[in-house]
């Protein structure tokens, strides 16, 4: 046996073999869960829920957008006339309250605490108190973000007309500049997306009912919502963003799994020196 | 080439060569045609599909009559039996497993294209899965039983082969030209000229058509990249909805949407120059000019319809289709190459590879309110080409 020939028990080779799967598996890690239910929140009128927003609005956003909704310059923009559709869809995704200013407020779940906005009935009420300041698009309502009998065909063709560009044909998202970013539309409701449209938050244009009418807007959501129900029968829809980590998963992956592979393949069999 | 350069040159071996050119010689010189027949009467049944017996364990047979004079070359015999029975029993089940799983796999191949149809989406994804699995197995379990079979089974010992030179012997090419002039003269291929340019001829024309298939290649473009099939009166059509667009619905700033010329919602070859997008802005956010052709930095006034502005979709650097509108900002994003335009200076670019604005699509209303083309473009619309000429 030559010097340079190291001997290798066989046990270490299928280890080696093994830990190199388990890395590429552990690469794969692409994780999703289901969607926000959507929930009917009790229905509180008139002066009682205007007042209910107005109390919500002094403790939870006047310190920002100011006493009356009219924003602050270069901290938080006015309120008066977003309308209660933009209300909803910022506070029910949990974007606002926001902590701080930044580029992108990221979605999160309400939050448990009940000293913060933690009911839909409260977002309502929030909702109203804007919505009485100065009128502008309203929430919804459940008929209208209905899926049933939607035309999924033109809901993807207009999809990826105006939104695939930065959601993704699938609705995964993507980057935008200086750190701004086109969320995933994979925990949205139908109502959140309708808001989205027709309210355009943060750096989303705006998609007004006169140019994408409400029907077109079934359309799209029923689109989006189908997009989900699709099966990923190889087991791994790595984020649906494309080829990208496609080609990642494959090069990282499969080349990590080749090398080893001709690493044992021409590995030398100790016995047969001997 | 003569026969004197075609024989051996002694001064061209080593030393060491000698022993393998005369056991060359003495091997022509036995006769195969005898041997042959010999062993073809004295081989043992064989069943189809196995290999023929060795004749000898020796891979490079050596000198088996032990002429006098041939110095005997080395002996490399290949062990029959593996050094370790017990490994290698283990070995052979491994690998006829491998095997096995390799021929399953091939029927779940054969069995999953009849069972899984292709009339669905879904039904598709799931034949692919289905067929590329089974598919990948059957080579994983044909290469590692393979790979096992030689690193377990086979002996591993190095062999060196060695060979003829490549050179016929002086009589045989003789005999090869001796015959090849003979068949040339009986053909009558050197005697009967018209026969022999003939045929040359049949064949010229055949030789020449891969040449002449080039021209498919073309035609050249010409004027084509200089023009979309926008023009004055078009209609812009809310592409997918494909309903035309009046300036009163399309009211909230901010709004942004793809724009295609109606009648051409379809023509993809037309939509790949003239997809457009139109921008809603507020009053006072674009930098206007008040001339009628672009100016470096700033949006035609003329061009444009109660703040509404029209932007070709095609990224000037290569062409993708730079739609990725931010509101906030008023970027227009192309998500190849991350060039960047500012759609409030005429799309001029503010970042990435693109060197050109967007060019901005001529609009006006018409006498129903819709918003519709004045012209096509005034300049090409697109990545750069050769014959574009110098930009505006």
């Amino acid at each position: 046996m030559s010097p340079t020939t190291v001997r290798r028990r066989p046990v270490a080779g299928y280890a080696v073999v093994l830990l190199g799967l388990l890395v590429a598996g552990l690469s794969y890690a692409a994780i999703t869960s289901a969607g926000a239910a959507t929930t009917t929140p009790r229905s509180l009128s008139g002066n009682a829920q205007l007042a209910m927003g107005r109390h919500i609005f002094l403790q939870e956003c006047a310190s920002c957008h100011g006493l009356f909704a009219q924003g602050v310059q270069g901290i938080a923009p006015s309120l008066i006339g977003v309308g209660s559709a933009a209300v909803d869809f910022q506070v029910s995704t949990g974007r606002m309250p926001a902590k701080e200013p930044a580029e992108e407020n990221p979605r999160r779940s309400l939050p448990k605490s009940t000293d913060q906005i933690h009911d839909p009935q409260q977002i309502r009420a929030l909702a109203a108190y804007i919505q009485s300041l100065g009128g502008g698009p309203t929430i919804p309502t459940r008929a209208d973000v209905s899926q049933s009998g939607a035309n999924y065909g033109l809901g993807q063709q207009l999809f990826t007309a105006d939104c695939a560009q930065c959601h993704n044909f699938d609705g995964a998202g993507g980057a935008l500049t200086y750190g701004k970013y086109a969320p995933a539309l994979t925990k949205s409701t139908p109502t959140q997306i309708f808001e989205a449209m027709l309210t355009g938050p943060e750096a989303m244009p705006v998609f007004n009912n006169t140019t994408i009418t409400p029907q077109q807007k079934r359309d799209i959501i029923a689109y989006v919502i189908q997009t989900r129900n699709q099966p990923n029968p190889g087991g791994f829809s790595l984020g649906r963003v494309g080829p990208v980590t496609e080609g990642l998963v494959v090069f990282l992956g499969m080349l990590l799994f080749m090398v080893l592979a001709a690493l044992w393949i021409t590995a030398k069999h100790g016995k047969a020196h001997e | 080439m003569s026969d004197e350069t075609a024989g051996h040159r002694p001064g061209d071996h080593e030393p060491g060569d000698h022993a393998a050119d005369d056991l060359f010689a003495k091997h022509a010189a036995a006769g195969h045609d005898d041997d042959a027949a010999q062993h073809e009467q004295e081989r043992p049944h064989r069943v189809i599909g196995t290999p023929p017996p060795a004749e000898s364990r020796s891979l490079l047979g050596g000198p088996a009559d032990g002429e006098a004079g041939v110095p005997a070359v080395r002996e490399r015999e290949l062990p029959t039996e593996p050094d370790n029975p017990e490994s290698a029993k283990r070995a052979e089940r491994v690998v006829v497993a491998c095997f096995l799983i390799a021929m399953l796999a091939g029927l779940a191949f054969l069995a999953s294209y009849f069972i899984f149809g292709v009339h669905t989406v879904t039904a598709v994804q799931h034949s692919n899965l289905a067929l590329g699995g089974t598919l990948a197995l059957v080579f994983l379990g044909l290469g590692v039983g393979a790979v096992i079979w030689v690193r377990r089974l086979m002996p591993d010992v190095e062999i060196t082969e060695e060979r003829h030179p490549l050179r016929s012997a002086p009589e045989d090419r003789a005999a090869f030209q001796q015959t090849f002039e003979d068949g040339a003269e009986a053909s009558q291929f050197v005697k009967r000229p018209m026969v022999r340019r003939a045929l040359i001829a049949a064949t010229v024309p055949v030789a020449v058509a891969p040449i002449l298939l080039l021209r498919d290649l073309g035609p050249l473009p010409g004027k084509k990249l200089d023009h979309t099939v926008w023009r004055k009166g078009l209609r812009l059509l809310n592409y997918g909805a494909n309903t035309p667009i009046r300036t009163g619905d399309f009211s909230s700033p901010g709004g942004m949407i793809t724009v295609v010329p109606d009648g051409y919602q379809d023509n993809f070859d037309a939509l790949a120059k003239a997809a457009v997008i139109i921008i809603k802005f507020a009053p006072g956010q674009v930098h206007y000019t008040t001339r009628n052709y672009p100016v470096p930095g700033q949006t035609v006034e003329n061009w444009t319809v109660d703040n509404i502005v029209a932007y070709s979709k095609i990224c000037t650097h290569v062409g993708c289709p730079a739609a990725l509108y931010e509101q906030t900002t008023h970027h227009i994003l192309c998500p190849c190459h991350q060039s960047t335009f500012d759609a409030t200076r005429g799309a001029k670019v503010i970042f990435g590879p693109a060197t050109r604005p967007l060019p901005q699509l001529p609009m006006t209303v018409d006498a129903q309110g819709y918003l519709v083309a004045r012209s096509d473009f005034t300049e090409p619309v697109g990545p750069s080409f050769w014959e574009r000429g110098p930009s505006v």
